[in-house]
Parts: structure tokens; C-alpha cells; sequence
């Protein structure tokens, strides 16, 4: 093993293409990363921010916020379940922001909520909001009046929050009238009554499990009937799943990272196949003097973990400095997390690549190194 | 004390039926500590074959193969890298040295298979590169010393481990012929001095006459002269 280190140290040039090579794929791993958790996080703040353990659709939903209705007799039937301590109410309408200023319009998700989320105070008064700190990019500040929906319904912004957008677009925190307001003025084909919500969080008091009180909850309500008060109700985690366009974002992004780990391994195992099959004379020799072959292949394997090391030492810098100039639109997030797992996979992956030479390094012949191979 | 090797009647035959080769048949010989032989043979005849299974890299088909007393002809794969670790020396003809490692440390790394490596392994390996006369080459590379000086380290890794027999293949086919001489006086005074037995493939009869006995191969039989 320390001679494998002392190869690296003093023959660095033999494994500098290799290095490269997998440091531009560990940049294009934790850019991909970057860019799943960033639209993963733009795209579900406003349901990860909720303080909440259970989500209530209306069960014709398709769990779709925009068509869920909850209706007051179904969340009175919520609020009685087992196990149920409180229940709010949630409303989304999806509307172009005119800015004061800004030509442009800003995207912008009028959330109406009951209970305050993660991070945002109480509801404020009609007509004012809590505006994402996403919407300060579009050129929004505290005092101004947004005209919301072609409606141009009048929002003061009274204040920023962190990290509660829904689907990429900056939310504005009302409270529920005002929510309907916007609602029903911009979409009148898809109005609301006074009393009507379009999703319930619920919290639990802890004794039963989160998919056990969204099971309890549609149960109760089950006898409402189906569209007439009956519910879908999902954990949160099922809930950010089931945002438009999600799921599958995950999965496309998932393969594309998997393919290029499948890559890694494939350089590693090529690598260092062609490495071992130029050191079979030494190998033989080494082998001839006492070393195992044990000894041999871990020297092998520190290595590719030595040099997946610097690689990825080089693709997260070379991530770093991109994440520092990239454009605000770029819904890029490096998390420690997510930084911490790609390096893991990445020596696993390099180890896994190493394995393929294990075979060779067995199959040497230590009688070879005096030219009587067998 | 025990002798440092012994093969009795020892035949080594590769592959089997009609395309059967017979590398060494009935080969018997002993050498004694202090004692250095001479394997004299032309291409082919069964030295190279005859000092692998001396050496533990090769299973012999039949006949006994003593090194150091022990009787290694039914050892497993692992119990010879042991023996070859622990008891025996080799000086190979060509890749001899570990190219990016220093002199002392082509020493060292004798001691670190063995899962050793202390003050002492160094001062060991100092002290013989110092007999050897490298003292000012510890630290350079396999590519910074010249060809004798090459062999001289390999004949100091291959006394690193205090083994009982030395096994040498034609360690002086690559030098001239005074750099021959001087290391066939160096074998043979590590040798004397060290109370090991010798093996030497040569294929220079001039540098036989500093072994104590030279033993002939051809076609895999021996004839001691």
C-alpha cells in the first residue's frame, strides 16, 4: 500500500489522464446533482416549508393542488380523526406579477395558508404578502404593490421569506381571502367560495405514523363519497412527489447520474486493466519476493480511490466556482449532503472499477519473473 | 543444522499426454550453508525450471523439495509466498528493482510484505547497502544508478530478509566482464561471510570458477562436475 502511494507521489504523470478524465466527470456529476436538488428545491419549497405530516386532496384531485377541493363538512370530518391535533387550509393560484418598474412580468405562486409554514409569520392582513426571496431576482422589494393576474388584483409586499416556492415560481404568502381574490378574479372558470380550500395540512399528535393518519383520514371520510367530500390524503414526502413534472424530473435526472457513475466505473476498470497489464513483469516479481496477491490488489485499489479523491477534489472546485457565477436563473443547489454521497459513490464506483483487474493480478505468475511462467 | 536445500529426485513435466514435457527429470541435489553452486546449462534445459522449484514459485510433479529442512513439495499457494518471503533471496535477471523506489526503500519493502517496517529494518537496510558499498545511494532511484550498482541493490534486497538460500538467475548477463567479477566477489563474500547457500544460473563459464561446485543441466537431467 505504500509503495501504491509512493507511485502516485513520484510517477504522477501516469495517472494524470485518468485524474482528468474522471474530474470532468465528477464535475458533470455534481453539476447534475446540483441542478436536480435546485429544481427539486425551487420546485417544492412551498410543501417542504409546511409544518405539517399529513396532505388532504380531494380524491378526484389526481392530487393536483389547482384541482382539489375541500369543502367545510369534509374538514370538520378531518378534524375529528384520531390522532388529528390541527387541521389548516392551503390555496394556490398560479398568476403573472406586474412589478413597479419591471417591464417584464414575474411568475409568481399566490399561496393563501391558514397555518404558518417554516420560516413565514402569521398570515397578514387583505391584500398584503410575504414574497419568496426569489422575487427580489425579478426586482421586487418591501412597499411594493404587485398587480397581480390579468385582473391586477393589488398585493403589498410586506416583508421576504426563504425557500418556499412552488414549482420554480416566487410565492406570495396571503391570507386566504385574498387568496380567493386573486383566485377568482384571474381564473373565473375555476372560482371558490368563501369557505372552500384546496388542500388541508394536517398535523398529528406523533402516536400514529404519517401514511397511518392519511390512511385514518381517508377512511373517515370515505363515506363523503367520491367527489363529494371523499379525500386522497398523502405524507409530505408523497406530496412533494406528486407536484407536476417531479417525479419524472427525479427519475430522468436519477438515470442520467447512474449512467455517468456506470461511466466512472468503466474508465476505472479500463484504467487501471491496462495499468496492471504493464505491471505484470514487476507484479511477477513481487510475488516471486513474498507478496501476496492480496497486498498487490489493495495497492491497486488505493490507488483508483487516491486518484477518484483528487478527481473529485477538482470536479468540486471546478462545480464551486460555476455555482458562484451562475446566472440567478439557474436553479443550481450544491448541497453538503448530496456533495458528501457523490464523493461516496464515486470511490465506490472506482473501487468497483478496480475489481476488474483483480482477475489479472491472480492469474500472475511469480515463477514468470524469472521467465519460468507456467 | 539443517541443510538450506535439498530436491530428491525431483521431475517436473508440463502439460500430459502426447504433447508432455519433461523440464527436470529425477533432478537430486543439496546445497549447505556457506555453499554456492553453479547451474550451468544451455537454452532449454531445465535451469530456470530447476531453480523455481528450489525457489517455491513452482509445484515439482514428483520428488521432494526441501528448503531449509522443510519439505515445501505439497505447500499451498499462500504457504510458499510465505517461504519465499521469509526464507529464500532472489536476484532476478531482468525486472529486479521497483522502478520508483529509492534503493533503500527496494530494501525496505522486504520488511513492509512482511508487515514490518521500524527503525531497525531501516538501519538493516542501511547497513547493507553500506557493505555493498552504496552508502552514498540510499536514496536514488533504479534509473539513477548504473547497471552494477543496479545489481548491488537487488543482491542487498535479496539479503534483507536473513534468508537461509539465495537463488541468483544470471545476475551478471547484463554487466561487463569486470563488473561480472566484481559482483561474483560479492556474491561469494556474502555468501562465506553470511552462512547462506547460493544458487547461480550463469551462462558464462568464466564466472563459474567462483562457485564451489558447478552443476550441469542438459535436457533437464544434472551432472555434477
Amino acid at each position: 500500500m505504500r509503495m501504491a502511494l509512493r507511485e502516485l507521489r513520484r510517477r504522477p504523470g501516469r495517472f494524470t489522464m485518468a485524474t482528468l478524465t474522471l474530474a470532468v466527470l465528477a464535475s458533470l456529476l455534481l453539476f447534475l446533482a446540483g441542478l436536480l436538488d435546485g429544481l427539486y428545491l425551487g420546485s417544492t419549497g412551498a410543501i417542504r416549508a409546511q409544518q405539517a405530516d399529513v396532505f388532504v386532496y380531494g380524491d378526484t384531485s389526481r392530487d393536483s393542488f389547482l384541482r382539489s377541493r375541500i369543502e367545510p363538512h369534509t374538514r370538520e370530518v378531518v378534524r375529528q380523526v384520531a390522532g388529528v391535533t390541527a387541521v389548516g387550509g392551503l390555496g394556490l393560484a398560479l398568476v403573472g406579477a406586474a412589478v413597479p418598474g419591471s417591464d417584464d412580468l414575474a411568475d409568481a405562486a399566490v399561496i393563501g395558508y391558514e397555518l404558518p409554514p417554516r420560516g413565514v409569520p402569521e398570515p397578514p392582513a387583505p391584500g398584503q404578502a410575504w414574497a419568496d426571496d426569489r422575487l427580489r431576482a425579478e426586482g421586487v422589494s418591501v412597499g411594493d404593490v404587485l398587480q397581480l393576474g390579468t385582473a391586477r388584483i393589488p398585493v403589498e409586499v410586506i416583508g421576504f421569506v426563504d425557500d418556499t416556492n412552488y414549482l420554480l415560481q416566487g410565492a406570495l404568502w396571503v391570507e386566504p381571502g385574498t387568496w380567493r381574490a386573486v383566485q377568482n378574479a384571474n381564473r373565473p372558470d375555476a372560482r371558490v367560495a368563501d369557505d372552500i380550500v384546496q388542500v388541508l395540512i394536517v398535523r398529528g399528535d406523533g402516536t400514529a405514523s404519517d401514511e397511518e393518519l392519511a390512511a385514518r383520514i381517508d377512511a373517515a371520510t370515505a363515506s363523503l363519497g367520491t367527489g363529494s367530500g371523499a379525500t386522497s390524503s398523502l405524507t409530505k414526502a408523497e406530496a412533494e412527489l406528486s407536484l407536476p413534472g417531479t417525479r419524472e424530473q427525479n427519475a430522468t435526472f436519477n438515470q442520467i447520474l447512474g449512467v455517468t457513475f456506470a461511466v466512472v466505473v468503466l474508465i476505472v476498470a479500463l484504467y487501471f486493466a491496462l495499468l496492471t497489464l504493464e505491471r505484470v513483469p514487476l507484479y511477477g516479481m513481487l510475488k516471486a519476493v513474498g507478496a501476496s496477491t492480496r497486498q498487490l490488489f489493495a495497492g491497486v485499489m488505493v490507488q483508483a480511490i487516491v486518484v477518484a479523491t483528487a478527481a473529485f477534489a477538482m470536479g468540486a472546485v471546478v462545480v464551486a466556482v460555476g455555482a458562484a457565477t451562475a446566472p440567478a436563473e439557474l436553479p443550481l443547489a450544491v448541497e453538503q449532503g448530496r456533495v458528501v454521497s457523490t464523493y461516496v459513490v464515486l470511490v465506490l464506483c472506482a473501487v468497483l472499477g478496480s475489481l476488474a483487474s483483480l482477475r489479472r493480478v491472480v492469474r500472475i505468475d511469480p515463477a514468470q519473473a524469472i521467465g519460468g511462467g507456467s | 543444522m539443517t541443510t538450506p536445500l535439498e530436491l530428491r529426485d525431483v521431475t517436473k513435466v508440463y502439460g500430459s499426454g502426447d504433447t508432455a514435457v519433461t523440464a527436470l527429470a529425477h533432478a537430486t541435489l543439496s546445497v549447505a550453508a556457506e555453499e554456492m553452486v553453479a547451474l550451468v546449462g544451455p537454452s532449454g534445459s531445465g535451469k530456470t525450471t530447476l531453480l523455481s522449484i528450489a525457489g517455491g514459485l513452482l509445484h515439482a510433479t514428483s520428488g521432494e523439495v526441501r528448503v531449509g529442512g522443510r519439505d515445501i513439495s505439497a505447500a499451498t499457494p499462500r504457504q510458499l509466498t510465505d517461504l519465499r518471503r521469509d526464507t529464500v533471496g532472489f536476484v532476478f535477471q531482468a525486472v529486479n528493482l521497483v522502478p520508483f523506489l529509492t534503493a533503500r526503500e527496494n530494501l525496505l519493502l522486504v520488511d513492509e510484505l512482511r508487515g514490518r517496517r521500524s527503525k531497525a529494518s531501516r538501519q538493516r537496510a542501511d547497513q547493507l547497502l553500506g557493505e555493498l558499498g552504496l552508502a552514498y545511494r540510499t536514496g536514488n532511484l533504479p534509473g539513477q544508478l548504473s547497471g552494477g550498482e543496479r545489481q548491488r541493490v537487488a543482491i542487498a534486497r535479496a539479503l534483507m530478509n536473513e534468508p537461509r538460500l539465495v537463488l541468483f538467475d544470471e545476475p551478471t548477463s547484463a554487466l561487463d566482464t569486470q563488473l561480472g567479477e566484481q559482483v561474483m566477489e560479492l556474491i561469494k563474500a556474502e555468501v562465506k561471510g553470511r552462512g547462506i547457500a547460493a544458487v547461480i544460473i550463469t551462462h558464462d563459464e568464466r564466472m563459474t570458477h567462483y562457485a564451489d561446485r558447478t552443476v550441469h543441466i542438459v535436457d533437464g537431467v544434472l551432472n555434477a562436475t
